[in-house]
């Protein structure tokens, strides 16, 4: 082992940092699932017809599915009947109505995870909707927004205030029938956030969604919708922990970004579920589809995510790319360490004309960490020159890890320019030793050169995220310095 | 040999159109040397662009009369063939055909408008080995691919072996001077002085008067924001080198104010 | 479309290989026949299987019958016309027409000693003087493997005793005439150590042959061997076609591969090389021009499977009319394969509107200290290259096939031996718009 790799395997053996466990009354219906599961929490949230029909059409459908399998990456199977589908703080039942009305020892949790929540943190600009197990806890700024006309609210107030906007928009980008998480997330998740920004609006702070799993042996199904109206802007966050536990835990999520004729939607997404102990124990299983269309003329929809966490993550953050001159683009950082196993990437469907995608993907793999990029650009004969441009580099950190790379590239249209680069190496001996020849420490090289690899991808994210993620990237490799 | 009337041209800006050049005017007689100097963004590059017929420009109106013809009229090639020569201000790297493969396409290709026979492979060879010589270029850069993997310097040497072996009547070298070291440059002087000759014209491009201290211009223009705002002989360009561009193109607004 | 075997044509498959060459042997037949059963088990693959995802082969049942020519046609004079000859070069030719021996078109005279080069139908009736392993189901790197194993008819055998150095080609013409018919060739080339040759795979066709080729090439390099594989890929229109093409290395071996893809409606090549020793170099070169209706499949797989290797991969592809082009190429770097350099390009040109490309270059990496890297185009000619071009008095269209040229000539470049290199550049000439006035210009 090199000093750089023994260095490397001091820093990044460290604890994960966000695996407490909170202590609170909680109201779960019992495990399993079944048509009575799904009506459970239709009734439970309290919905009209048309979501409990759409998520019995979703469970049919999901019974009729099995299970993908993929070449990458494996898991024990999941048993499906012993996961809790539903679990909620009880003192939340009746929906808090301000602050003061939720359990403190839900905002000290918050707290600990650094969510502006509070009233005086309002200050830093961030609107959050925080989901908390399967129910939107609070949702900060909600007034001031109103007044512009958007609207960011828990996914379950959504369908009671805007049932239409929801009718008209849920599934139609993610359809129930995508695939075996998605349908399984469309007939029992339980909660999430809505975002609609109205016509020619432009979000003036930044929405923010924090996802946590508390409970033991729940699966987190949280469903997001943000619909960028004609000529619309909004810049959206998402971040994740979860407490420590040996078991593992699954989330299924579904994100759906629309974006009508000259909108523009920035999701960023910091990803830090618990990600098993040095064994590979525990963890949790990261299943996520999210998909955004740019619908109308003009529109523009970008991906940012840094995937640190979770056991498992598979996710393919994509873009249809149906209106002319729309713009597409994916910017990852994803990390594996110890036992996690990373599958993700993106798709870029062209449709409109003059459309363009731009593909970021930085991987880095430590310890027994795989780490695999798998995309697809597709350009369908109505795409006359689409325009996609797609780099994948990968850093190996140890020799017990992988990293591997499978781009599929599928034109059916000649005016289309499409040019994917990777490479793979180790961090570099020669990059090390001019460092530490200028007096640099090993430690302080190290992350000079991991921040530098995935300084692209940290460009994209909004100023405060950036600092976060640099954050975790420091938790697992950069140890004391910052 | 060369009447520009009037050009205004324009380039397309996110659908918008952005105009480069507003209204040039300029005579070349045969056998003269012009120079065309001006700041960056003036416009010099786009005129030349457009002599050679670069597709990406609009011309919104004004005429180009090359030997009595109309040229805006003509396609890339047929300018090539009627003699007028472009040296790329960044010549590209053509992957996989060689220098020569290039250079006999090229001259066969004007030889046969001629009415001329093609050069078997002997001739061209002689031919194309003592111009490289007179340029001061490895011949081993022959069966190189065309500027790949050149030097700036090779490049733009390379212009103007393409230059001497093609032999035009209105030779355009859009800022061949940038990026050459002094020794370099002379050798790229040295080949186009060469080449001066009562039927044959040059237009030099370039924003600094360094290059007109080896070829000494005729005319010297100066181009600024897309017109031509101030015509003279070589002291001209001398004085450019003195005052710079701004002051000229302040006794230009002046002008215009008046 | 899933193809199953109707089981009278099963029964019919079943007896071919006690008609084939070797069917006296029993360890030869009994190959034979567990080869037919696993196909039989098996049949076609389908686009469901990720490994044939954007190659339908369901037309080769349609088309052609499965079971081979158990006997050696005629061999008309006319095929020896097919074969080039490579001017001024000697070499050592063998001609199959439809997958048999035709002794008669064939040199292979003055064979330096310590080379075997005969016919694999000769050995396997003469007392099958070949180790066993090479019918292995482990070298089945497709299900079509395992038929050619089934019905494999005839072939070339080379066997290079160490320290061989073989300076003229050997060059392979397998003809195909006659509609429906199927052919199964089989090549096992084994070179000794610091032994080294060229072998030329050249399958041609008559215009309307409506045949099925399924090809097998194992060849082994023993520590500092050399071998240059170039096959070319000039069957009919009408033809199916699908190849594997398998090299293991041992240590400091050179292996290059060289396919070039003209002809055939569907063409299928899996191109594979195990790096077993140490420091190996390992080069695979491809070139795909189609046009109307072609459909055309690389797949090619590198393993690093020892330290300090090197491999790289060129493939470029120029896709017109209605053809569609694959390319598969996957590098996989195996825990303890350090020091590792694999690079891997592939490249397109798209020329019409109808005109398809899937491209899929794959890293698998499960070491850490390697250099790897992969890069994949799609695109058309360069609007800037066009215009330097027609700016030096070039007419256009001359000017796109100078530069289709010209994207094409980074693979033929790459072939060693220049008389093979003119040979190939001309016949890719052939196909250019223009191209005779560019042969002309060289």
């Amino acid at each position: 082992m090199t000093t750089a790799t023994k260095q490397l395997d001091e820093l990044i053996s460290r604890e994960y940092q966000h695996g407490f466990y909170t202590q609170l009354e909680t109201d779960t219906i019992p495990r399993g699932l079944s048509e009575d599961t799904v009506r459970l929490i239709s009734t439970k949230k309290n919905e009209p017809e048309f979501m409990l029909e759409w998520r019995l059409k979703a469970y049919w459908h999901w019974l009729t599915m099995t299970e993908p399998k993929w070449a990458n990456v494996h898991y024990p199977p999941i048993d499906y009947q012993n996961t809790f589908y539903y679990s909620a703080p009880k003192s939340e039942k009746e929906g808090p109505r301000s602050l003061s009305e939720i359990d403190p020892e839900l905002l000290r949790t918050y707290e600990k995870l650094g969510i502006p929540l509070k009233e005086q943190q309002k200050l830093a600009g961030v609107a959050v909707d925080a989901v908390f197990d399967s129910v939107s806890v609070a949702t900060t700024f909600k007034t001031k927004l109103a007044e512009l006309g958007i609207i960011f609210c828990p996914f379950s107030e959504a369908v009671q205030k805007h049932p239409d906007l929801v009718q008209q928009y849920l599934g139609t980008v993610v359809p129930y029938t995508d695939n075996f998480f998605a349908s399984l997330n469309s007939a029992v998740f339980s909660d999430g956030s809505f975002c609609y920004i109205p016509p020619s609006v432009r979000c003036p702070m930044e929405l923010s969604t924090y996802f946590r799993i508390n409970a033991k042996n729940t699966g987190q199904f949280e469903r997001t919708l943000i619909i960028a109206d004609e000529n619309a802007y909004v810049s959206y966050l998402e971040g994740c922990t979860a407490p420590m536990r040996d078991e593992n835990q699954l989330h299924a999520a579904v994100v759906e970004l629309i974006a009508l004729k000259g909108a523009r939607i920035k999701y960023a997404t910091v990803q830090n579920w618990y990600p098993g102990d040095k064994n590979g124990k525990g963890g949790i299983y990261n299943f996520v589809t999210k998909r955004g269309e740019c619908r109308g003329d003009n529109s523009h929809i970008s991906w940012t995510q840094v995937e640190t966490g979770s056991a498992i993550t598979w996710k393919y953050p994509s873009v249809i790319l149906r209106g002319d001159n729309s713009v597409g683009e994916f910017y990852s950082v994803a990390l594996t360490n110890h036992y996690q196993q990373a599958d993700t990437g993106t798709k870029m469907i062209h449709i409109g004309r003059n459309t363009k995608s731009t593909v970021l993907s930085k991987g880095i793999s430590a310890g027994h960490g795989q780490n695999s990029y798998r995309g697809l650009i597709k350009v369908l004969p109505s795409a006359e020159n689409a325009r996609n441009y797609t780099q994948c580099d990968s850093l190996l950190l140890g020799d017990q890890c992988g990293a591997h790379t499978f781009p599929y590239i599928e034109v059916k249209n000649h005016s289309a320019k499409v040019e994917h680069e990777a490479s793979t190496s180790r961090i570099g001996e020669d990059q090390l030793f001019y460092c530490t020849q200028r007096g640099i420490a090993p430690e302080d090289a190290v992350s000079m050169i991991v921040n530098g690899f995935c300084k692209a991808v940290f460009q994209e994210l909004p100023m405060e995220f950036a600092v976060e993620a640099q954050k975790l990237l420091g938790v697992s490799l950069e140890g004391s310095t910052g | 040999m060369l009447t520009i009337k009037n050009l205004h041209v324009s380039i397309d800006d996110n659908g918008n159109g952005k105009e480069i050049l507003r209204g040039i005017n300029l005579n070349v007689k045969a056998g003269e040397v012009h120079a065309i100097m001006g700041p960056n963004a003036s416009g010099k590059s786009t005129l030349a662009q457009v002599l050679a017929g670069r597709e990406g420009y609009q011309v919104t109106a004004g005429s180009v009369r090359y030997l009595g013809q109309d040229l805006l009229a003509m396609t890339p090639e047929q300018r090539a063939c009627e003699g007028i020569f472009l040296a790329f201000q960044y010549p590209v790297e053509i992957p996989g055909v060689s220098n020569a493969l290039f250079l006999k396409t090229a001259l066969n290709a004007m030889r046969k408008q001629h009415g001329l026979p093609e050069l078997d492979a002997m001739d061209f060879l002689s031919l194309v080995r003592e111009r490289m010589k007179r340029v001061g270029m490895d011949e081993a850069l022959l069966s190189r691919a065309v500027n790949e993997g050149f030097s700036g310097g090779e490049k733009k040497r390379n212009e103007i072996l393409q230059l001497t072996v093609l032999e035009p009547r209105l030779a355009i070298l859009d800022e061949t001077d940038s990026g050459l070291d002094i020794d370099a440059l002379k050798l790229v002087a040295d080949g186009v002085n060469d080449m001066r000759s009562p039927e044959r014209s040059i237009v030099l491009v370039t924003h600094y008067q360094r290059l007109l201290d080896y070829i000494v211009p005729d005319v010297v223009h100066v181009l600024s924001q897309g017109c031509i705002v101030k015509s003279g002989d070589a002291n001209l360009a001398r004085e450019l080198e003195r005052h710079g561009y701004s002051r000229v193109e302040t006794e230009n607004t002046a002008k215009q104010v008046a | 479309m899933e193809v199953q075997l109707q089981s009278w044509q099963n029964m019919k498959l079943a007896q071919v290989p006690h008609m084939l060459a070797g069917h006296a042997m029993p360890w030869v037949l009994a190959a034979r026949r567990s080869a037919f059963e696993r196909f039989a088990a098996h049949c076609f693959p389908t686009r469901r299987e990720e490994e044939w995802k954007y190659t339908d082969v369901s037309i080769i049942g349609r088309r052609s019958s499965l079971a081979p020519d158990h006997i050696p046609p005629d061999p008309s004079s006319e095929a020896k016309l097919l074969a080039w000859t490579l001017a001024s070069e000697s070499l050592y030719l063998m001609v199959f027409v439809n997958g048999h021996y035709a002794p008669g078109l064939s040199m292979t005279d003055d064979l330096p000693a310590g080379v075997r080069m005969a016919s694999l139908a000769n050995i396997l009736e003469n007392g099958a003087d070949l180790p066993e392993s090479y019918f292995d189901p482990q070298h089945e790197h497709t299900i079509f493997a395992a038929l050619n194993n089934a019905f494999a008819t005839d072939g070339m055998v080379l066997d290079l005793s160490p320290g061989t150095v073989l300076k003229a080609p050997i060059y392979l013409l397998y003809i195909a005439s006659g509609h429906g018919v199927a052919i199964y060739p089989r090549n096992i080339v084994v070179a000794g150590e610091d032994a080294q040759a060229t072998v030329i795979e050249h399958y041609m066709g008559t215009l309307d042959a409506h045949n099925f080729t399924n090809a097998v090439t194992q060849i082994s390099l023993s520590a500092h061997a050399e071998i240059e594989h170039c096959k070319l890929l000039q069957e009919g229109p009408a033809a199916t076609h699908v190849a594997g093409i398998h090299a293991e290395q041992a240590s400091d071996s050179h292996f290059i591969s060289h396919s070039f893809a003209l002809g055939g409606r569907l063409a299928r090549n899996d191109i594979t090389a195990q790096l077993l020793g140490k420091s190996c170099h390992c080069t695979m070169n491809g070139l795909y021009l189609l046009n109307e209706r072609q459909h055309l499949d690389h797949h090619t797989r590198i393993d690093h499977l020892a330290p300090e290797c090197i491999s790289r991969e060129y493939y470029r592809g120029i896709l017109d009319g209605e053809s569609h082009g694959v390319f598969n190429g996957k590098v996989v770097v195996h825990p303890g394969a350090n020091k590792t350099d694999a690079h891997q390009a592939n490249h397109n040109l798209l020329l019409s509107r109808q005109a398809e490309v899937d491209t899929k270059p794959q890293l698998e990496i499960f070491a850490d200290d390697v250099k790897c890297t992969h890069g994949a185009t799609v695109g058309q000619l360069d609007d800037d290259s066009l215009f330097y071009l027609r700016s030096r008095g070039i007419d256009a269209e001359l000017a796109r096939s100078v530069l289709i040229y010209g994207f094409t000539n980074d693979i033929i470049g790459r072939v060693n031996m220049p008389e093979l290199r003119t040979r190939i550049e001309h016949l890719v000439l052939e196909r250019l718009p223009q191209g005779d006035q560019i042969k002309e210009l060289l």
